[in-house]
């Protein structure tokens, strides 16, 4: 579904950059379009993995922020802090991935209130001690957000290399399929052996891990550190919006990848050509949402056709 | 205060408020296990956040003895009025099993309306207030319709109409923050019946907000409210029983659009126009009602509790004022409590259920 909808989006697309006097495929537009997916891509994976565990993660936008500011301040202009700087933006995704897993699975909470509450803990500490832009990455690490090759910007293909890991992941290997039972249904993914806490934990730090290289990613872009980079483009609800797109549900246990990347995709076209025909930038955003609302009640009707009715009066 | 020798800090506040929680919790399973009747706190699980409000008063109180004043409390409930008339609505949409998320851009949104529209006409303030509710109303309409009829998620509908709303607001005023309306609709807001025995002055905020509350204890009591309670439960027993799942859902998005517009009138009085006075509406009103103790997925909860919670919250700020803390951290006091609040009656539920679980075997 969200495939025809990301072909048809080119296609319009194409037909709508034609008509501003641009090409939709010359090498310059597509990088255009595949940098603008990077970000959100990645921050896409985790909620996907999330969402699929039947949780969801608040958090994720807040955690691309402080990583942001781990990895400017760390680095602080020097060369031989690099390593430093990835490492602690990294440790502070997993630290804050465990904090939260253990809120979720241990302590059973529910994860749109956990992940909440935790995000607001966090995005109230980033207020308090940060104003403006914080530190500064050198130059070298600059050059990962500038780079490109080919048609694809090094930021992307670090997306689409998440992207087959995640695939993998899913699909080959018993993690993949513990992460699909627990989401399905956790008591009888616990009856069958399987122990449900590693696994929601090891989801929410995975979740973390990938807003913190998401954040990596926008540092490397802007060269600064910033409080609020992560949270004002809306990366957390997007990166939902995208995956439910994606054909990923909301109750878990059902998801992929490949769709939600290609809700990235899709998402990325439609920014794309907006800006190329020059719409107005708050148009965008009414453009973008009325897209979502579409694109999810044309997915739900037919999706809500493929159950299968156990009760046939019980039409709700 | 200080003279007698009291000295509270956060900690010993934070520590009184988990041990509170704790011994309700144990008091509330122990209850049960002993086999005896139902005790009030199991039956009411959301009665911990009344003690969480009343402590928090009682240490406003002892740190500023003036705030027990009748006008001090009066000018406290009018501050609160509309966010807890937000988390009315926000009440109405939980109950049944969905989320709003939509209410700050409605809140934005029509505080931009009036703003823009009203301008210094004072002829205009009838017919602009008459629009605003059916714009409302035509969002809440929206929302309720696809959630309802196409079946989208309202996570994902009520962001949709969160984009497209600020999205829309932003293009119409070019960016620019529109005049304050005229006075006259403003004092909505800001004004009230003077001249009133014990508190001086009675904001028309909390006349509206009395009233709103009230309707809404009828409501819940009502055929409407044992509706949207079902439906937020269980959607086929509810659909079963002859209950219009679609149509009760529709109007609870509707209700919640209503406040939210009622809230953005009010919010005009005390802080005037502007870009982002909603913000943070939607969340604040998810916090207030998970702290009154109302389950996330539908079907439990009670409305005066999730008042309570508004009041909560909205107290807890005060008292942060109070020891000066900076209040760039609301956000990590909102999210600490809805962690401790609501982490520990979750936790409660869960252990009941698996002892009834046991039981039953």
């Amino acid at each position: 579904m969200v495939f025809l909808a990301l072909v048809i989006s080119v296609i319009v697309g194409n037909i709508l950059v034609s008509a501003a006097g641009r090409n939709f495929f010359s090498s310059g537009n597509l990088l255009d379009v595949f940098s603008a997916t990077s970000v959100l891509g990645i921050i896409a994976l985790g909620q996907t993995l999330v969402l699929i565990s039947g949780g969801v993660d608040l958090s994720m936008g807040v955690v691309a922020s402080m990583s942001t500011l781990i990895a400017a301040g760390v680095m602080d202009n020097k060369q031989g802090n690099i390593g430093a700087g990835v490492g602690f933006a990294l440790l502070f995704g997993v630290l804050f991935g465990l904090f939260n897993g253990i809120l979720i699975g241990l302590f059973k909470i529910n994860a749109f209130i956990a992940t909440l509450g935790t995000s607001l803990l966090l995005s109230g500490y980033l207020a308090t001690n940060f104003h403006g832009s914080y530190g500064q990455v050198p130059a070298a690490f600059h050059k990962i957000g500038s780079t490109n090759i080919g048609p694809m910007p090094l930021s992307t293909l670090i997306m689409w290399s998440g992207a087959v890991l995640f695939y993998v992941t899913l699909k080959q290997t018993r993690y993949g399929f513990h992460i699909f039972a627990v989401g399905g249904d956790t008591s009888v993914a616990r009856l069958s052996g399987i122990r449900s806490i590693p696994v929601l934990i090891g989801v929410y730090v995975i979740c973390s891990l990938s807003a913190a290289v998401a954040g990596l990613i926008l540092a490397s872009r802007t060269g600064v550190g910033s409080p609020t980079i992560g949270t004002d483009s809306k990366y957390t609800l997007l990166a939902i919006a995208a995956a439910i797109l994606g054909g990923t549900t909301l109750s878990g246990g059902v998801g992929s990848i490949i769709g939600t990347i290609s809700a990235v995709t899709f998402l990325g076209v439609i920014s794309n050509v907006m800006s190329v025909i020059e719409l107005n930038s708050f148009l965008q955003d009414v453009v973008r949402g009325s897209l979502i609302i579409l694109a999810a009640a044309l997915y739900a009707k037919k999706s809500s056709l493929r159950i299968t009715p156990r009760f046939s009066r019980a039409k709700v | 205060m200080k003279k007698l020798g009291f000295h509270f800090d956060l900690g010993i506040l934070i520590k009184i408020t988990i041990n509170l929680l704790k011994r309700l919790s144990k008091n509330a399973t122990r209850e049960i296990s002993s086999g005896r009747k139902r005790s009030v706190l199991y039956g009411n699980p959301n009665m911990a956040i009344y003690l969480l409000l009343f402590l928090i008063f009682t240490l406003i109180i002892i740190k500023s003895p003036a705030f027990a004043e009748p006008g001090q409390l009066i000018r406290f409930i009018a501050r609160v009025s509309p966010l807890a008339i937000a988390a009315l609505g926000q009440y109405f949409v939980i109950l049944s099993g969905e989320l709003d998320l939509s209410i700050g851009a409605i809140v934005t949104s029509q505080v931009v309306i009036a703003g823009t529209l009203i301008g210094g006409n004072e002829a205009r303030v009838m017919p602009v207030l008459v629009f605003m509710f059916i714009f409302g109303g035509l969002v809440g309409l929206f929302n309720g319709i696809i959630v309802a009829y196409f079946r989208v998620p309202s996570l994902i509908v009520t962001l949709g109409t969160m984009l497209v709303l600020t999205g829309s607001v932003y293009a119409w005023t070019g960016g620019s923050v529109g005049d304050n309306p005229v006075d006259s609709f403003r004092q909505i807001g800001r004004e009230g019946l003077k001249n009133i025995p014990i508190v001086g002055i009675l904001p028309y905020s909390v006349i509206i907000f009395l009233l709103l509350t009230s309707i809404a204890v009828i409501a819940v009591r009502r055929p409407f409210g044992k509706a949207v309670l079902s439906v937020g439960g269980n959607r086929l027993a509810a659909n079963s029983s002859g209950i219009q799942v679609s149509f009760v859902k529709i109007k609870v998005f509707v209700i919640s659009s209503l406040c939210a517009t009622i809230t953005g009138i009010l919010v005009v009085g005390y802080a005037g126009v502007g870009q982002s006075v909603g913000a943070g509406y939607e969340f604040a009103t998810v916090t207030a009602v998970l702290l009154g103790g109302v389950a996330l997925s539908g079907g439990r909860g009670w409305l005066l509790s999730a008042i309570a919670g508004a009041f909560t919250l909205e107290a807890l700020f005060v008292l942060l004022n109070f020891y000066s803390v900076p209040s760039t951290y609301r956000d990590s006091v909102q999210g600490a409590i809805i962690l401790i609040a609501v982490a520990l009656t979750a936790r409660e539920k869960s252990a009941l259920r698996i002892f009834k679980l046991r039981s039953k075997n």
